[in-house]
């Protein structure tokens, strides 16, 4: 077939159907922050990146330590705690000193959360200077996983897609399972009879902001694997991310994993058989086609208005 | 400068170095040589020159996307003109330096390369990095008649009268280095992978003539990645489907460090392919990482651990300034010749005015540049040597092949 024997393209097919299940997970990481602040809450977060840039500099400090610790091989866990911990916290204090004078404003947000991205990105530069850094990453973390000869899985994308997997049904239980993402949801839906029924709306909008903040910083510190840490890596993150949330329907937690799993999907192949610019225009046109048939999104969310 | 005032300067200056060293005194030569130009004759169009100080001006991003790169080439020119003001500064005059910042955003450029020369009257600017920041400033330079040393390796198809690039044009950087590895690999097949903006295609617009015209190979694919663009899988199994001889990479800024990362994960290391890049310095490996890279060629004019009495000064000198943990790239080093070569032209004009500098740098030959000897040709960019590093664990390069002088061909004629 096209000059290649069956075996190579056999080969071929199998790396880059992982190759789409990673961008998958990579999207959907990258996503899941925003769809909580952005679906739930309303609130247009521009610093999203940022928070995750934030995941990725605890991840590269604490490598530093780990270093001179001798602890390379095991302290990339406990940095993805650290890094959840502290953009969580960071989250909880813009919301309470930002975010919570603006929920009537919604397009102030972005312009806010915008700036506040441009001050994040020149604390990062001024306390870790203008160049890209680089973690110290474990052994157990690099290279390829060969199943045969001429297969190679990268190590790398599997763990990524582990923790995408974790995070996504950690975020499901949480919003659908437990007490608080019920009284969220509660919130979201009708933030008066939610007071009326005695639940801190407040206090809910903080936790919530701040969870997806904490995610972001999760996002951040896996994606130290595959790519680079730099004041303005948030920005490379940003577009991506509204993309999938708004083409999955804000407000749905299903539309988001389908969202990422799609346009996954159509821009691995679309790049694999095109060049990789043409690839990725190509299934931005998708985008645009189908949300103009499509408003809402993939998966509306069933609300009176 | 006339004949007899150069001799009557040596004389003069010869004279004073015996006495000084005769007294044990620390040698003055630049406080006689002020006085030997008065301002009235060496600044005749106005520019900031008074008796005993020059001001010039440094224009690069210090803010924004570009600040990554373009620190290391404020260091540089900063570093320059503290050695050339211990020296006893330009015709005597001490260099004062206003520094402004592009912040990565090319109109911006535009708007105090005119502060510069129209409100400071700077006598210079060292500045730009990208290639579109260059064009966005140099209408400004023309008009006003400035005058810009650039640093960075570029495109090339451009030459101004205001303007010298201390960098290579790309012909200079690429075909010496596919010459080199096409015969050290017998390399037949490559594939070109850059990012998707006007220096990446036209280098491989360049490449891809040199390998089909010259070297009797093939370019069995060739793609562009959208600036800023993380996502690597589909491009890294479409290379791994063709089995190119020789990867030819072109990607920079957030994508290059992706790329490496990615490509290393998926099992294509030193070992089962050969690379070469354009677009790697020490600057870009503190990012990707050593590991990443191990065993990969890089192709440039420059590396950190290029082994002469002047680049282990420079090397020196530059840790001293900033930090032991400070690398220099390719670009850093063209950098910190700007303020050398600007000094040369305004000596060897005996003259602060831009048209006088001009016309008497080309033929000038620096011979105390980090990278070696240079010369300034009369198209404004430099005679320069190529070389091929390879990526070492601990981010620096072994040079592993020197080429001989390169002359500037900015309009390659057969490759357009």
């Amino acid at each position: 077939m096209f000059g290649y024997s069956m075996e190579e393209v056999g080969n071929i097919v199998v790396m880059q159907g992982f190759s789409g299940l990673s961008l998958f997970s990579v999207l959907l990481l990258m996503a899941l922050g925003l769809a909580i602040i952005f679906g739930q809450m309303g609130v247009i977060n521009m610093a999203h990146g940022e928070f995750m840039a934030v995941g990725a500099y605890t991840t590269v400090f604490l490598s530093k330590i780990a270093v001179s610790y001798d602890i390379v091989n095991s302290y990339f866990v406990f940095a993805i705690v650290a890094a959840f911990i502290l953009a969580f916290f960071i989250g909880y204090f813009i919301e309470f000193l930002l975010i919570r004078h603006l929920y009537k404003r919604p397009l102030d947000t972005l312009l806010a959360t915008w700036g506040l991205s441009l001050v994040m990105q020149q604390i990062f530069r001024s306390t870790f200077g203008a160049k890209e850094v680089s973690a110290e990453l474990p052994e157990w973390l690099l290279g390829s996983f060969k199943p045969t000869e001429d297969i190679d899985i990268p190590i790398n994308g599997v763990f990524v897609m582990g923790l995408a997997l974790i995070v996504t049904v950690g975020v499901y239980l949480f919003m659908y399972r437990s007490r608080w993402g019920l009284r969220v949801r509660a919130t979201m839906q009708n933030r008066v009879m939610a007071g009326a029924v005695g639940i801190n709306t407040k206090k809910v909008d903080r936790l919530t902001f701040a969870l997806g903040c904490g995610i972001a910083g999760v996002a951040g510190a896996a994606f130290t694997t595959i790519a680079s840490t730099g004041p303005t890596t948030g920005s490379l993150y940003i577009v991506d991310s509204f993309m999938v949330v708004v083409f999955g329907g804000a407000a749905s937690l299903m539309g988001t994993i389908a969202s990422a799993f799609g346009i996954a999907q159509a821009q691995s192949i679309l790049q694999f058989f095109m060049t990789s610019s043409m690839g990725k225009v190509a299934t931005l046109m998708t985008i645009v086609i189908i949300l103009m048939m499509r408003p809402e999104g993939l998966f509306a969310s069933k609300v009176r208005k | 400068m006339s004949n007899s005032d150069r001799r009557q300067f040596m004389k003069k200056t010869t004279a004073l170095v015996a006495v000084s060293l005769a007294l044990g005194l620390p040698i003055g030569i630049n406080s006689a040589v002020a006085a030997d130009f008065p301002t009235a004759t060496v600044n005749t169009t106005g520019l900031a020159v008074d008796d005993t100080t020059v001001k010039v001006g440094i224009l690069h991003s210090a803010t924004g996307t570009m600040a990554i790169s373009e620190t290391g080439s404020i260091q540089a020119e900063k570093l320059a003109i503290a050695q050339i003001n211990e020296m006893g500064g330009v015709l005597g005059r001490k260099i004062e330096v206003i520094q402004e910042d592009g912040a990565s955003d090319w109109p911006t450029f535009a708007e105090k390369s005119k502060k510069l020369l129209e409100n400071d009257k700077v006598a210079t600017v060292f500045g730009c990095w990208t290639s579109a920041s260059r064009k966005a400033a140099l209408p400004v330079f023309e008009k006003d008649n400035g005058l810009l040393f650039y640093p960075t390796f570029y495109e090339g198809l451009e030459q101004s009268k205001n303007v010298f690039y201390t960098g290579q044009e790309a012909t200079q950087q690429i075909l010496a280095g596919l010459d080199w590895i096409a015969k050290e690999k017998k390399a037949k097949t490559f594939y070109l992978i850059g990012s998707d903006y006007i220096w990446p295609r036209t280098s491989m617009k360049i490449a891809r003539k040199h390998i089909e015209q010259h070297l009797g190979g093939t370019v069995v694919g060739e793609e562009y990645i959208a600036l800023g663009d993380t996502q690597f899988g589909s491009v890294i199994n479409k290379i791994k489907l063709k089995k190119p001889d020789v990867i030819y990479a072109a990607v920079v800024g957030g994508s290059n460090v992706a790329w490496f990362k990615q490509l290393n994960a998926a099992g294509l290391n030193a070992k089962k392919q050969n690379m070469l890049t354009i677009s790697v310095t020490e600057d870009e490996v503190l990012g990707i990482g050593g590991e990443n890279l191990e065993g990969f060629y890089s192709a440039m004019k420059y590396f950190q651990s290029l082994k002469n009495p002047n680049n282990e000064k420079f090397v020196a000198d530059f840790k001293k300034a900033y930090g032991d943990n400070a690398v220099i790239g390719d670009v850093t080093q063209a950098a910190y010749l700007g303020p050398w070569l600007w000094k040369a032209a305004v000596e060897r004009a005996g003259s602060f005015d831009v048209d006088k500098a001009v016309v008497a740098l080309p033929g000038y030959e620096l011979t105390t540049a980090p990278e070696g000897y240079v010369k300034v040709d009369p198209n404004h960019h430099l005679h320069s040597k190529l070389r091929i590093g390879q990526w070492r664990k601990d981010g620096q390069a072994d040079v592993v092949y020197e080429s001989d002088l390169i002359a500037p061909d900015p309009f390659p004629k057969g490759y357009q």
